[in-house]
């Protein structure tokens, strides 16, 4: 396993705060609402949410109802379900996730973003860009791209303190 | 032809004999017993019976053969030949044909249909009513004088109390012995199962007791009437042991048998709505099937039947309710009796008398004994032989059992019917 | 003798047939899978694309249009598509046997059937004669067992009592006929309810019911009183023609709950029914429509619940499952 740099959340959120702000603006994206996907891109979000001082409460998405892989893994909702307390239509929306990796659960993300409405745009913010993608996605804001072997894997600890954990099997 | 049964341990019910011996045949009688009769010459066969049971041929007192009119079924052939395989040298069969058996040319037919059979010999119970309709009496006289030996109205309610009343007054005339299932025709109606807590667990609608125990009520104050002899089938509930025991010493010429399967199974091996358990009486529970047990130990129910009833296999593949009743006995018949031995419920030589002795002098029939001069209606079996109840094994045309695919003790090696080897197993 | 084809080597959930001899976890995991179902009902577009390219079939033998449209609801939630046979209509009239109905079917690629049958064991016998990837839900048969309406029960009471733990709950009516009733009672039982009562006139309640874990009461007063919950029963038209009761103006007398005797409940209490109602027959209009009914709470439980229970009976065949 490659020797990683110990990588230091609470910097790479500033940064990305940084981005995303320059990026708001850029885009002149009108009064966006933050979506974080459970779990770890809701701990995320729910800091954005706080540095950038937005509004809009904060929705938290559990994509277990539209991930691809159903006839291969079966019925496996851990997480508490979806909640999106704001109209879904005609607005900017922010999706925040822990790690881009394959750009399956983007896909199956942004599916239900649309079973709730039809969004003016969509951004996607992300702590860790990771190789391996299997789908045409990525992601607008990130923290830090990372080049992993396959066999290779990071994952997000949190919510107090987070950070970014190795590992060599899927977990 | 003249055969010698070698070494075997004969049971004799009617002598109370319980010894290992020869037993000799020629033609279709036993002629001698332990050495050999003088004059007899060589044997043409010898059959080796050492570490077998001989024993007077099992007579079955309701079979449904099928044949007429169900030959999907059964046949005539198929059925007489298990009936041999299982030990029995005689079967009564039901007149519940298509066409029924109301009619002397019916019985002809099965006559006819049984003649060249290498199996049991059959004889007809004949209809006690007119199509069973329970309206109109059967010519049961005509049914007599063509050999039914008895006369039933197979399981079909008769309603009216009156037409009952009469034909067994009928049939008492002609001192015919009446085959009667007792069942109230209304409590009855709707149940496909026992009626108690099984039944109400798995919501199938339920067979009261007290429907048999009312038929038999019923059916025993207008025997006393008539002064018909009377021979009720298939008990199923403790409160009827009491009812027959009564009768009986009240003086009335009734007696009453016992299915095999009832001796075994009960109401909650009714466990997965599975058809093959779908019997009519119904199975009842541990309490009934224990006092019928008793009732057998003491001899006041005397006489048991394999209760056969062979099916298709569509007729059985279906919900419970939807599925036809009925357990296909004759193959597995020997294996349950001797298990009943086993349990200490009864000792052999009563078991054989329950299974031949007493049909046979309930139908008034030459054979159920060994004695010398008897018919030779034999049958020879190892109870120690283990075998497994399937497809292969089965010999009646219907597999409908819920002993299906289990293993089972004991089994007929040689059956004898008239003196003719109609049965031997392959080694 | 019996194997028990609901559950797979896993012990997931492959067919779902009755409550009977389930484990109180997959019980309560059925309960929270329905619960993360509920939300769908409340978006725009009121489908998640879980059961996309299977196919549900409504195989239902006896009438039904309430429990029937529920189950294609719950499918087409799922994206499922979705076929109604009401083969009263059609086969069986011309005497096609079950067996030969099932082959005709199996041959069109269906993933699952909702079975609704008057004979009891006839789901258990379909599930039998299905190919392994295909699973079977009891939407009813005969008196024996409806699963998904019991769990729906059992959510809604959930939902406003928050614990089984320490109820006492009553079931009143005709619980001869009732496959919901001993649904139920299972459900109840295995979920940890310490005291279930039920209540009805004899010729209304089986032989043997203590053997289920209830207590038996024949006054409704007295069966009810202090009860957390009251499940009144449906009687059908057919009862007073078999004897079984004198009149349906009777049975209110008797047995119809009315706000009066309700009081005699715990003060708390919710009133519960399976439906479809008999107003002025088992119960009054005022409590049917009063504060204390949930009746049609329970209802809008039904596409959850039954979307719960479609999802894990599929999803169990997943191979890494």
């Amino acid at each position: 396993m490659n020797k990683h740099p110990e990588l230091d959340v609470e910097a790479l959120i500033d940064e990305i705060t940084d981005r995303l702000s320059r990026r708001i603006a850029e885009q002149k994206l009108d009064d966006p609402a933050l979506i974080g996907i459970r779990t770890g891109g809701v701990w995320l979000a729910a800091r954005l949410r706080e540095r950038l001082g937005i509004e809009t409460p904060l929705g938290e998405l559990n994509i277990a109802f539209y991930r691809d892989d159903f006839s291969r893994i079966g019925m496996h909702p851990t997480v508490e379900p979806s909640q999106l307390p704001f109209d879904i239509d005609g607005r900017d929306l922010v999706l925040v996730d822990d790690i881009l990796y394959t750009g399956r659960t983007i896909r199956a993300a942004m599916n239900e973003i649309f079973d709730y409405g039809r969004p003016r745009t969509i951004t996607l913010v992300v702590l860790v860009d990771r190789s391996g993608r299997e789908l045409p996605i990525d992601a607008n804001v990130y923290g830090t791209r990372l080049t992993l072997a396959a066999d290779e894997h990071v994952k997000l600890l949190g919510p107090d303190p987070l950070r970014l954990e190795f590992c060599a099997t899927r977990t | 032809m003249k055969i010698r049964l070698r070494g075997g341990r004969l049971i004799d019910p009617q002598s109370g004999t319980d010894a290992v011996a020869d037993l000799w045949v020629d033609g279709d009688r036993i002629v001698a017993i332990g050495r050999k009769p003088a004059g007899y010459g060589a044997p043409a066969r010898e059959i080796d019976a050492r570490e077998r049971i001989v024993c007077p041929g099992f007579v079955e007192l309701g079979a449904r053969l099928r044949e007429p009119g169900a030959e999907h079924k059964a046949s005539i052939a198929s059925e007489l030949e298990a009936a041999a395989a299982g030990g029995f040298t005689t079967v009564c069969c039901t007149p519940d044909t298509s066409p029924v058996i109301d009619t002397p040319a019916v019985v002809e037919l099965i006559n006819q249909r049984a003649r060249g059979v290498r199996g049991a010999r059959v004889l007809a119970l004949g209809a006690l009513t007119h199509g069973l309709a329970g309206e109109v009496l059967a010519e049961m006289h005509a049914l007599k004088a063509i050999g039914c030996v008895g006369v039933t109205n197979a399981g079909r309610a008769i309603r009216d109390t009156g037409v009952l009343k009469n034909a067994l007054a009928y049939a008492s005339t002609l001192g015919l012995t009446v085959f009667l299932d007792a069942e109230d025709p209304w409590l009855g109606a709707q149940g496909v199962m026992h009626e108690g807590a099984h039944s109400t667990r798995i919501g199938l609608p339920g067979v009261p007791a007290a429907a048999e125990l009312i038929g038999l009520a019923r059916d025993l104050v207008l025997v006393a009437e008539t002064g018909a002899r009377a021979h009720f089938r298939t008990l199923s509930c403790a409160g009827a042991v009491k009812y027959i025991r009564d009768a009986r010493k009240a003086g009335l010429a009734v007696s009453a048998d016992v299915g095999i399967a009832h001796l075994h199974l009960t109401d909650t091996d009714v466990a997965a709505h599975d058809a093959a358990c779908h019997v009519r009486p119904p199975l009842r529970e541990a309490r009934d099937r224990d006092a019928l047990r008793r009732a057998l130990a003491r001899g006041q129910v005397d006489m048991l039947s394999a209760h056969h009833q062979p099916h298709d296999a569509d007729a059985k593949a279906a919900p419970f309710a939807a599925s036809a009743p009925g357990i296909s006995g004759l193959d597995s018949f020997l294996p349950l009796l001797l298990e009943l031995v086993e349990a200490g419920v009864m000792d052999l030589t009563r078991a054989v008398a329950a299974c031949a002795l007493a049909p046979a002098r309930l139908l008034g029939l030459d054979s159920g004994t060994l004695a010398v001069g008897a018919l030779a209606d034999v049958t020879v079996f190892d109870p120690r032989h283990d075998w497994t109840l399937d497809a292969a094994s089965m010999r009646s045309q219907g597999h409908n059992t819920p002993f299906l695919g289990q293993r089972l003790r004991g089994r007929v090696t040689h059956t004898l019917v008239g003196g003719r080897l109609v049965h031997e197993l392959d080694a | 003798m019996h194997d028990d084809i609901q559950l797979d080597e896993r012990g997931q959930l492959r067919h779902f047939l009755t409550i009977e001899r389930l484990p109180r976890e997959l019980l309560v995991d059925i309960l929270d899978n329905a619960e993360r179902f509920t939300v769908v009902g409340d978006r725009a577009v009121k489908k998640v694309p879980l059961l996309r390219g299977k196919t549900v079939v409504n195989l239902f033998f006896e009438p039904s249009t309430r429990t029937r449209t529920t189950f294609e609801l719950a499918a087409k939630r799922l994206s499922a598509d979705v076929m109604n046979l009401n083969i009263e209509a059609s086969a069986t009239r011309k005497g096609e046997s079950l067996a030969d109905t099932l082959r005709t079917l199996e041959a069109m690629n269906t993933d699952m059937f909702v079975v609704r049958h008057q004979d009891s064991g006839a789901p258990e016998f379909i599930a039998r004669q299905v190919s392994p990837e295909v699973s079977v839900i009891n939407a009813g048969d005969g008196r024996h067992a409806h699963p998904t309406q019991a769990m729906l029960d059992m959510f809604t009471i959930r939902r406003f009592k928050q614990s089984f733990e320490s109820l006492c709950v009553a079931i009143v009516g005709d619980v001869a006929h009732s496959r919901v009733a001993r649904s139920e009672i299972h459900a109840l039982k295995t979920l940890g309810v310490p005291e279930v009562r039920v209540v009805g006139p004899k010729t209304l309640l089986p032989v043997g019911l203590e053997t289920l874990g209830v207590s038996v009461h024949h006054d409704l007063d007295e069966g009810i009183a202090g009860a957390d919950v009251v499940i009144m029963l449906r009687l059908q038209q057919e009862r007073m023609q078999s004897a079984l009761l004198p009149s349906g103006h009777e049975y209110f007398h008797t047995y119809g709950l009315t706000p009066k005797r309700l009081k005699r409940a715990a003060r708390d209490a919710i009133v519960m029914h399976p439906g479809p109602i008999n107003r002025g027959v088992e119960i009054d209009s005022a409590v049917a429509d009063g504060s204390q009914s949930v009746i049609l709470q329970q209802v809008t439980h039904g596409i959850a619940v039954r979307m719960a229970v479609m999802s894990m009976v599929l999803g169990s065949h997943a191979q890494a499952a």
